[in-house]
C-alpha cells in the first residue's frame, strides 16, 4: 500500500523532529526521506520553492511548509490525540507560544551558542529572560499543554534535547536547574513519552554533528 | 451585530500601526463591536505592558478582559472565537488553510522585513537592492494570488481572507513609500491582479472606514522623523 505520508527532513534538526513527533502521537504512519542540506533534491526545491527548507510535509502529493504550519494541519487532519486545546483563547495562547519560541526562544538559544565574547553575553542575557518567561508558563502544569503534550511542547522539544548537546558544546550553561525548576522538570517528563523517544536522534550522534561544525568554524578563523 | 450582551471586546492599538488594522479589519468582518483604546505616542500605557508583558507591543484584543497578542494570531481568534458571524476569514479545507497560513508567515517573514530594511536605506544603491528585494516579494504574492483567489477577487476567494487581512494592511505605507523612494511597488502592468486587488482591498466595507489615508500617514512619519531626528516610522516601530 503506498504510504499517504512522506516528510522531507534532515537527520539532526529540530524543526524536523517537530513533524514527525506529532506525526508519531497521532499515530500516523509516514516515510521521511532524508535530505542532505548542503545538497539539497530537486524534488525538495520543487516542493518548497520559496524557502528550499526542511522540513516538508507530503500528503496525496500536496506539500506543505514551515514546521509550525505543518503541526497546524497534522492537527485539523488526524484528530487523534488532540496537539490543541478546543477552546478559541487557549489556542491563541498556544500559538503564541510557538511563535515566541520561533521568533525569539530558539534564537537567542541557539545564538549563544554559536558566539563568543560580548555578542553572546547578549545573547544569553536574552536567552535567560526567554526561559523565564517559559517557566513561568509552566508553572502548575506537567505540559505546557497541560496534562498532556501539546503543540508548544512538541515546538520546544529542542529545549528538551538539544539544548543540553548544544551548552556542552559551547561550554556555557543556561538550563540551570535552580532557576528553571519547571522546565527541567518538564524535561523530563517529556522524554519519558514513548513517542518523543522512538524519532529522537541519539545525544551522542548530535554532539558529534556540533562538535564537528564548530571545529569546521573555528578552523576558517 | 455579533456582539451580545456582556460581550466584552477592547482593543489597544494605534491608528497608523498596519498590525493594528489587521484586527479592526477582522472584528468588522465579523461584525464584532469594541472599543478602540488609542495608545498615546512615544508612551505605553500600564495596560498594555500588564495586558502584553512578552513583547509589549500593540494590537492586544481584550475579551472579556483576557488578552490576545500578535495581530494573526488576534485574526485567527476572531475567526474561531465568533463561528457563525460574517463570513470565515479561513477556509475550511485543512489544505488551504496551510496555504493561507503559509503566505501569510511569509508576509510577515520575509516581505515585511524587505519593506522594512528599504526604509532603511541611506544610498541610491542600498535603496535600489532593497526596492528589489521587496517588489520581488510582491512577485511571488503576484502568482499566489491566481492559486489562492481561484479566479475571484480577494485571496480569501469571494471576500475578504486570512492573506488578504495579511498584506491588506500595508498598502496604505506602500504608497507613502512609493512616494517617498520614488518606486513604483505594485505596477498596474506588471502585477495586474495585485493591482487590481489592492483597490477592491481598500474600497470594502470592512477596511475603508478603518484605513488611514496615506496623506495623514506621510504627515504622521514626517512629525516622528522631525521629533526623533531619525528616519520615518516604519511599521515596526510599534
Amino acid at each position: 500500500m503506498a504510504v499517504e505520508v512522506k516528510v522531507f527532513r534532515s537527520w539532526g534538526n529540530p524543526f524536523s523532529y517537530r513533524v514527525e513527533l506529532a506525526l508519531r502521537l497521532k499515530g500516523v504512519a509516514y516515510e521521511h526521506i532524508e535530505e542532505d542540506l548542503s545538497n539539497k533534491s530537486t524534488l525538495l526545491l520543487d516542493y518548497n520553492p520559496v524557502h528550499k527548507k526542511v522540513p516538508v510535509l507530503l500528503h496525496h502529493g500536496k506539500p506543505i511548509a514551515e514546521s509550525l504550519l505543518i503541526l497546524e494541519y497534522i492537527e485539523e487532519t488526524w484528530q487523534e490525540n488532540p496537539i490543541l486545546p478546543k477552546d478559541p483563547r487557549e489556542r491563541a495562547v498556544a500559538r503564541f507560544w510557538c511563535r515566541f519560541l520561533d521568533d525569539k526562544c530558539l534564537v537567542a538559544l541557539w545564538m549563544s551558542c554559536w558566539t563568543e565574547g560580548e555578542t553572546q553575553q547578549n545573547f544569553m542575557e536574552q536567552a535567560k529572560e526567554c526561559l523565564h518567561l517559559l517557566e513561568e508558563e509552566l508553572k502548575g502544569k506537567k505540559f505546557f499543554g497541560g496534562d498532556s503534550i501539546g503543540m508548544v511542547d512538541i515546538a520546544a522539544s529542542s529545549i528538551a534535547h538539544w539544548l543540553g548537546v548544544l551548552e556542552e558544546v559551547a561550554g556555557i550553561s543556561l538550563l540551570d536547574e535552580e532557576k528553571y525548576p519547571n522546565l527541567c522538570k518538564w524535561t523530563e517528563e517529556f522524554l519519558k513519552s514513548d513517542a518523543v523517544m522512538e524519532c529522537l536522534p541519539k545525544r551522542a550522534n548530535l554532539l558529534a554533528l556540533f562538535q564537528t561544525r564548530k571545529q569546521a568554524i573555528s578552523s576558517v578563523k | 451585530m455579533a456582539a451580545a450582551e456582556g460581550i466584552e471586546v477592547k482593543l489597544i492599538g494605534a491608528w497608523p500601526s498596519p498590525f493594528v488594522l489587521r484586527a479592526r479589519i477582522a472584528l468588522n468582518l465579523k461584525g464584532v463591536e469594541y472599543e478602540f483604546l488609542q495608545e498615546k505616542f512615544g508612551e505605553k500605557s500600564e495596560l498594555l505592558l500588564r495586558a502584553n508583558p512578552v513583547y509589549k507591543k500593540i494590537p492586544v484584543l481584550l475579551h472579556h478582559g483576557k488578552p490576545i497578542c500578535e495581530s494573526m494570531i488576534i485574526v485567527e481568534y476572531v475567526d474561531e472565537a465568533w463561528p457563525a458571524a460574517g463570513r470565515a476569514i479561513l477556509p475550511a479545507d485543512p489544505y488551504e488553510r496551510a496555504l493561507h497560513r503559509f503566505w501569510a508567515s511569509y508576509i510577515d517573514d520575509k516581505l515585511n522585513p524587505s519593506g522594512a530594511a528599504l526604509s532603511k536605506t541611506q544610498t541610491e544603491e542600498a535603496k535600489v537592492e532593497a526596492a528589489g528585494q521587496v517588489i520581488a516579494g510582491l512577485k511571488l504574492l503576484e502568482e499566489a494570488f491566481g492559486r489562492l483567489s481561484k479566479g475571484k477577487g480577494f485571496f480569501g476567494g469571494d471576500d475578504i481572507g486570512y492573506v488578504d487581512i495579511a498584506l491588506g494592511c500595508f498598502l496604505g505605507w506602500l504608497k507613502v513609500m512609493e512616494k517617498t523612494s520614488g518606486v513604483k511597488f505594485i505596477d498596474e502592468e506588471k502585477m495586474p491582479l495585485l493591482a487590481g486587488w489592492a483597490e477592491r482591498f481598500c474600497a470594502h466595507e470592512a477596511v475603508k472606514a478603518v484605513m488611514p489615508e496615506p496623506e495623514r500617514l506621510e504627515a504622521f512619519a514626517r512629525k516622528r522623523a522631525a521629533s526623533a531626528k531619525a528616519p520615518p516610522a516604519n511599521q515596526n516601530t510599534f
